[in-house]
């Protein structure tokens, strides 16, 4: 077996192929933010504790912070940036504008990342469900009331498209 | 975080042998290993990421009828899995109320129960005293902050918890874990692959150095079985106190109760007597119950604050024989 400390990294980013050389120690949160300057996807503890890193790896939802950037060569990742469609946003991300889903913003991005993920396995069945769901989520803020009605008003817009 | 060198295997017996090496651990899902380079609790030279290894994910049905999960089956894909929710609720309810929805996408059913306790001592960044950290430096809990520590075997040297919501449904499932190792792997009965701390608690458990989980397997069927987390938020929180029950039941006759608690000990807890005492008891006496689940916690020794467990625990451990008694039958 081969052992790298630095190390060539590809992968996609919403879409866009990018090869990054980074030290072994690097997350993936770390290269989205450091090393492609897609700081959309925000830091809050480090420790897989706060979910406001949370980004779709080969299409689930991950915490960034909690997997090597080696660990994700060859994946797929999409990120907060990578959501909207020509400047359009994504129904989520006006879902939550339209609740009035945030105030700081911080933890918007994984919010968002995580809602849309949830909607896709299907886990907007009722507000108890989408609070289980959503959970990995912190909101210091606690916006959580508009937050699951911002989940719901998506998963009813989606469901009646 | 120290510097450590990185290698991606591709071959479980190249894998295996430079795993045997001195400072090298292996990386599968990575919830808990990047913390502990985070934190210094692990300080590797090398880490052999071990997730895309062939064979090792997914779920195949054995000949007896049981399930054989593959190592790196990530969490919710066991916990989701149609076979798993049917013939082992308790192991999907557990799954389900561990960690949050986007770290079981990338959590191992292998890694799980290898995680450590959530003393805070332990976890500390500035380094307190702490056995399990630093052999011999004390433990801070003993008379520290212990409310969330054990009532079961624990000793001088350290009160700390086993927190896996899996690690304790699989205790109860009397689960068997598949090793693989560069010397010959083995199959470690579930009740006995976690040690209590007696001296040594900077061991968690009877995996030799280089040794690697590569599945557990669940033998018959227990659709009779049910899993109960108490904690102190409704998700995304480690346990008080867990129950993990699996019934035979013949009629309203309990023929067989397995029964395994959660943050309780060092272990997943087994409740051996209070189990003898349950063969034969009518699902409706619960008085019988009640007088079979003191039995088992004779042996219970609270810390100075964390006798609310004991009554919690045992509260938790009748409650969940009544989830798993409502199950269908199969």
């Amino acid at each position: 077996m081969e052992f790298r400390s630095h190390l060539a990294v590809a992968l996609r980013v919403n879409g866009r192929h990018h090869e990054v050389t980074v030290d072994a120690r690097t997350t993936l949160l770390d290269l989205l933010r450091e090393h492609l300057e897609l700081t959309g996807t925000k830091k809050g503890c480090n420790f897989g504790e706060c979910g406001a890193c949370t980004v779709h790896l080969n299409g689930r939802r991950v915490n960034g912070c909690l997997i090597l950037a080696a660990s994700a060569e060859g994946a797929e990742v999409t990120t907060i940036e990578g959501l909207a469609d020509d400047g359009k946003l994504h129904p989520v991300q006006q879902a939550f504008i339209d609740q009035d889903a945030f105030q700081c913003g911080f933890c918007t991005p994984g919010q968002v990342m995580s809602a849309v993920a949830l909607l896709r396995e299907g886990h907007a069945k009722s507000a108890t469900e989408i609070r289980e769901w959503m959970s990995g989520n912190l909101c210091r803020c606690a916006s959580y009331p508009q937050i699951v009605s911002a989940v719901q008003a998506a998963a009813l817009q989606e469901g009646g498209s | 975080m120290q510097a450590f060198a990185y290698g991606h295997a591709t071959d479980i017996a190249k894998a295996l042998v430079a795993g045997g090496a001195r400072d090298t651990v292996f990386l599968a899902g990575g919830t808990e290993l990047l913390n502990w380079l985070r934190l210094g609790i692990a300080k590797p030279e090398r880490v052999i990421d071990i997730a895309q290894l062939k064979g090792l994910a997914g779920i195949t049905r054995l000949s007896d009828g049981g399930l054989r999960i593959g190592a790196t089956t990530r969490l919710n894909d066991v916990a989701l899995n149609e076979d798993v929710a049917r013939q082992y609720p308790v192991l999907s309810e557990a799954i389900l109320k561990s960690a949050s929805a986007q770290l079981r996408n990338l959590a191992t059913i292998g890694g799980n129960p290898l995680q450590k306790t959530r003393c805070g001592y332990f976890r500390a960044e500035e380094g307190l005293p702490c056995n399990k950290r630093t052999p011999g430096s004390g433990c801070s809990a003993l008379h520290g902050i212990n409310d969330k520590h054990a009532i079961f075997g624990w000793s001088e040297a350290c009160v700390a918890t086993q927190p896996s919501d899996p690690a304790t449904a699989l205790a109860a499932l009397d689960a068997v874990y598949v090793t693989a190792h560069r010397d010959g792997g083995r199959r470690i009965n579930a009740g006995d692959l976690h040690t209590l701390p007696g001296d040594t608690p900077q061991i968690d458990n009877t995996l030799r150095d280089g040794e690697l989980i590569v599945g557990i397997e669940l033998v018959g069927a227990a659709p009779q079985s049910a899993y109960l987390k108490l904690r102190e938020r409704e998700s995304y929180e480690y346990a008080v106190v867990s129950a993990a029950v699996a019934l035979d039941l013949e009629g309203d006759r309990i023929i067989r109760a397995r029964i395994a608690l959660g943050s309780v000990a060092h272990k997943p807890w087994r409740l051996a007597e209070t189990e003898r005492a349950l063969a034969g008891v009518a699902v409706s006496n619960t008085s019988a119950i009640g007088n079979a689940i003191d039995v088992s916690f004779a042996a219970a020794k609270p810390l100075e604050h964390n006798a609310y467990k004991v009554q919690l625990a045992k509260n938790a451990t009748a409650r969940t024989i009544r989830l798993a008694v409502a199950k269908a039958p199969s």
